[in-house]
């Protein structure tokens, strides 16, 4: 077997689920595009294992484990996109634009829970957990906001 | 080994085989990137997964490619397929699965594949290996992974059982502070005012089976 | 006998500082009434000081004492040193002693004039300092040392002549006299350069007694005379004179008639030798003097402003002078500085007198004020004698010393020199006369003005303080001259009594004829041209100002748009820039993992084909 078509199918395979991430505006099909590179990865790990003769066959365990984790990784996207769903009633990944500047983009809604603050005019809450030093009081009040989020 | 390598070109029967999969594998997911239809993407998502564990057997690694399929088909696909139906997406053709920069990404993807083909080419052209079936048998990767790769996967499960607890503590809805605002109750909700992110309680209150049913439950029976 | 010298020159510098430091100190405790008087003290008690100094120094020297000179700091500048000290000889000893009394009637005379004045205090220190600038350069024996003087008083004539800036007016005018003085001070600074370099030493006597060649002397004098026109108020750099009479009056005593103008006299009579052997330049300064004579006559005799008669009349005596000069006598030069120094110091105080009187300038304002004035009236008649040279005043001599040496010059413009002397005596006996009975004679024109009320009737009444000076000075003012009565030339002075007696006459005429109407009106269409000077401020204004002006803007508009713009263009470039890659962070988190990978994909690329 010659070891470059499958590395050349998983460069190929790499590519599409790059142009899937890059592309895709439905988060699920983001995460599916995601699922393709890891797919393109677990294909190389195995070409490399079964080229080199790893007495530990590091090239095949490692593949298991990147399925779980992939598996792993699954379930949280999802339960984040589910959770982002419930709060914009969208998962368009190009209407998630909390990172942009206010005066730029339409004011869009509240940041979502969980996903960092976002609305500079309010004041984060006084929460039980609120740590002391609030450092910046105009603008992001980043550090703040985010610590109770943090401690989930 | 480079006495003995044959030529690249015609190729051998089991190369064949493997290309002929890896057409289909590159086939399905281009389809799965470029589909109309989001559930067809789910499904074409099966085919190219299928194809890739087919590939493994031609590459010698049968039990990578069974765990390929019962997980990656039979777990992942179908909680994709889950998201897809919670979210109420579109059964049916969608114009708007496609964002705006289509152009960009497509250049971006093109660059990424010529890159890597170019290297792999260029620095494996050569590289060749006889295939001797029996290497990826489960026997000897069970023996790999609880002899040699034994911390790795514990490590492993602490891993899942964080993202299982994880996965509940986002999906639930019923343990967030009471907070008429928090829940989304406006279609677009686009007047909420942005609340700051709840302070979560201590997580695994052991009550998510129900709610997180999406996330949780697959993966701890994966991670098993 | 040189510490007289010193001692007159220190004084009035440290009444200077003490009335600028110490007049209000403790500052806040300090009544203004208390400021003024100690004001008041610091500054008459160390210029009469100076007075009584330079006039021992001046009686020594007359008696036979010879010249004093003392060097006492020697200043190493790597190529010609500087020798700091004073001398004083003859010329020095008279000036000083001319100086001093004036600048102590001054004095005396401001602590009534300015009675009401918040900034007395520094009034008075200026004065001061002005009169120890003004010792400074008559004292001096080296030329960068007088140069110190000269620029001083440059200073505080800005000082003083916008003592009252908050009128818009005065403040130009203090600018006005600053720029043009300074214009011709950087003629002077180089002509003193040439001098010091070529003869190696900036002491006069090395400079004096140096063999210069006859090109430097030229190009040296030239530039010098620039200076000395700035200073003296000579054609063409006159023109700040007439307007530094915003200023108080006693300013105007003080520097305008007998002391800054007459630095430019003096300084030439000081290094005259070093003109005398440049005959160009001498007729330079002939043709200078006699244009600047006859103009400033005849404008003196169109203006309807009392200290703006005074002030051109200023400037044709001191053309006068600077005519005399270029005949050859010194002497005459000098004698004629001494003595309208004293009886224009004397017109000035009687006019500041009439004007605190009256409250206007405007000579259509007075009329009749024989009988409330006596005594400005009898001091001024001497004053307006000796301007118009009429015997027995100090004018008559000195004006025939001037004249008669202009008659006997030789030199391509003594021709041209000597009618234009003779003319301006008769335009002087003109413009005397009609002052004269346009202030003190036919029926009182005083409008009362609105905010006199409070004075009671509209007339002020004259502080002791202002008349004293007024008579002192009158002495001189009419006796000064029999120190010259032994060169009296009689041809000369019948000729130059007669013709200013026909130009009085004239006047007189006239006025006889309507006492109302303004003797003026013999000038016909030619008044208008006098009374503006003959445009020349407008040539100026039109030649130098505006085009200066403009260019100003220029540049103002260039650092603007230019330098300031080229600033603000980076700024606004880079904001322009930065909005552009702002419009990048649009939110959207699959833009910007494009732009990681498409980096990713560039630095690789770049990786394998530079590397």
């Amino acid at each position: 077997m010659h070891v470059v078509y499958p590395l050349v199918v998983s460069a190929l395979l790499f590519s599409i689920g790059v142009y899937g991430v890059l592309a895709r505006r439905n988060a699920i099909l983001v995460l599916m595009s995601v699922e393709l590179m890891l797919n393109a990865v677990n294909l190389n790990l195995v070409v490399f294992d079964v080229w080199l003769r790893d007495r530990l066959h590091g090239g095949q365990v490692l593949t298991l484990f990147v399925i779980v984790i992939a598996a792993a990784e699954v379930g949280l996207g999802l339960a984040i996109v589910l959770s982002v769903f419930r709060n914009r009633r969208t998962i368009d990944v190009d209407r998630l634009r909390d990172l942009s500047e206010r005066d730029l983009m339409s004011p869009t809604t509240a940041g979502p829970p969980g996903s960092g603050p976002s609305g500079p005019p309010t004041p984060p809450d006084a929460g039980p957990a609120a740590p002391g030093p609030r450092p910046a009081p105009s603008g992001s009040g980043s550090a703040g906001a985010l610590d109770p989020s943090e401690a989930g | 080994m480079t006495s003995q390598v044959p030529d690249l070109w015609p190729p051998s029967a089991q190369e064949v085989v493997f290309l002929l999969l890896g057409v289909v594998a590159l086939g399905s997911a281009l389809l799965v990137v470029t589909t109309r239809q989001l559930v067809h993407a789910a499904l074409w998502l099966v085919v190219c997964f299928g194809a890739l564990a087919g590939g493994y057997l031609v590459l010698t690694a049968e039990f990578v490619a069974w765990v390929q399929v019962l997980i990656y088909v039979g777990a992942i696909v179908v909680l994709l397929l889950f998201g897809i139906m919670l979210t109420r997406a579109p059964i049916g053709r969608s114009a708007g699965l496609d964002s705006g920069n289509r152009v960009t990404a497509a250049t971006v993807a093109v660059g990424t594949a010529a890159v890597l083909v170019t290297v792999v080419v260029q620095g494996f052209a050569t590289a060749y290996t006889p295939l001797e079936p029996g290497g990826g048998a489960a026997a000897t990767l069970g023996a790999s992974i609880f002899r040699s790769w034994v911390l790795p996967f514990e490590a492993l499960s602490v891993l899942l059982l964080a993202a299982l607890i994880g996965a509940i503590v986002l999906s639930r809805t019923d343990i967030r502070p009471a907070n008429p605002a928090a829940d989304a109750g406006g279609p677009a909700a686009p007047t909420t005012p942005p609340h700051p992110p709840d302070p979560a309680p201590p997580p695994a209150d052991g009550s998510g089976a129900t709610a997180g049913e999406t996330g949780s439950g697959r993966v701890s029976r994966d991670g098993g | 006998m040189i510490v007289l010298a010193a001692l007159a020159v220190l004084l009035p510098f440290t009444g200077a500082a003490a009335g600028l430091l110490g007049s209000r100190f403790p500052r806040r405790r300090t009544p203004a009434r208390t400021a003024r008087r100690r004001a008041a003290w610091f500054a008459v008690v160390p210029v009469a000081g100076a007075a009584v100094a330079a006039a021992w120094l001046a009686g020594w020297q007359a008696t036979g004492g010879g010249e004093a000179a003392a060097w006492p700091v020697r200043i190493e500048t790597g190529s010609v040193p500087i020798s700091v000290g004073l001398q004083a000889g003859g010329l020095a000893a008279l000036v000083g002693v001319l100086v001093t009394v004036v600048a102590l009637a001054v004095q005396v005379y401001s602590v009534g004039y300015m009675r009401d004045d918040p900034r007395y205090p520094s009034y008075s220190s200026f004065i001061s300092l002005f009169t120890s600038a003004m010792l400074l350069v008559v004292y001096a024996g080296d030329l960068i040392v007088l140069y110190v003087g000269w620029e001083i008083m440059g200073l505080c004539s800005y000082l003083l002549i916008g003592h009252w800036w908050e009128d818009r007016a005065n403040s130009r005018a203090a600018v006005k006299a600053f720029l043009v003085t300074r214009l011709g001070d950087v003629g002077f600074l180089f002509g003193i350069f040439t001098l010091g370099l070529s003869a190696g030493s900036f002491r006069i006597d090395d400079i004096l007694a140096a063999d210069l060649p006859k090109g430097t002397l030229v190009a040296a004098t030239m530039l010098l005379l620039a200076g000395v026109a700035g200073k003296s108020a000579q054609v063409p750099l006159h023109t700040w004179l007439p307007d530094a009479m915003a200023g108080p009056t006693p300013i105007s005593a003080l520097i305008h008639a007998a002391t800054m103008v007459a630095a430019g006299i003096f300084v030439v009579a000081r290094l005259y030798p070093a003109f005398l052997a440049a005959q160009p330049t001498l007729d330079v300064l002939g043709v200078i003097a006699a244009v600047g004579m006859l103009g400033a006559a005849l404008a003196a005799l169109a203006q309807d402003d009392l200290k703006r008669v005074l002030a051109y009349s200023t400037i044709s005596q001191l053309a006068l002078m600077a005519g005399a000069l270029a005949a050859g006598s010194e002497h005459a030069a000098i004698f004629h500085l001494v003595t309208h120094g004293a009886f224009k110091a004397l017109l000035f105080l009687c006019a500041g007198v009439v004007i605190h009187h009256v409250e206007s300038n405007l000579m259509s304002h007075m009329g009749g004020l024989r009988s409330t004035l006596p005594v400005t009236f009898w001091t001024m008649t001497i004053g307006f004698a000796a301007l118009a040279g009429l015997p027995p005043a100090s004018g008559f001599f000195s004006k025939d010393a001037v004249i008669a040496a202009i008659e006997r010059a030789h030199g391509p413009a003594q021709p041209f020199l000597y009618g234009c002397a003779l003319v301006t005596v008769g335009v002087t006996g003109a413009y005397a006369a009609r002052a004269w009975l346009r202030t003190f004679f036919g029926s009182p024109r005083t409008v009362v003005l609105p905010h006199a009320g409070d004075h009671g009737g509209g007339h002020r009444r004259v502080p002791r303080s202002m008349l004293w000076p007024v008579v002192l000075l009158a002495v001189p003012a009419l006796g000064l001259g029999f120190a010259g009565v032994r060169d009296l030339d009689a041809g000369s002075a019948a000729t130059s009594v007669v013709i200013a007696l026909l130009g009085a006459g004239v006047v007189y005429a006239l006025w006889r004829g309507a006492p109302e109407l303004d003797p003026a009106r013999m000038l016909g269409p030619f008044r208008t041209p006098c009374e503006r000077a003959f445009y020349l401020d407008a040539v100026y204004d039109r030649l130098v100002a505006r085009p200066v002006l403009r260019l100003a803007r220029g540049v103002v508009r260039a650092d603007d748009r230019v330098v300031d713009g080229a600033v603000r263009g980076s700024g606004r470039a880079a904001v322009g820039l930065s909005g552009l890659l702002r419009r990048a962070q649009n939110g959207n988190a699959q833009l910007y993992v494009t732009g990681v990978l498409a980096g990713v994909l560039l630095i690789a690329v770049a990786v394998v084909v530079l590397g």
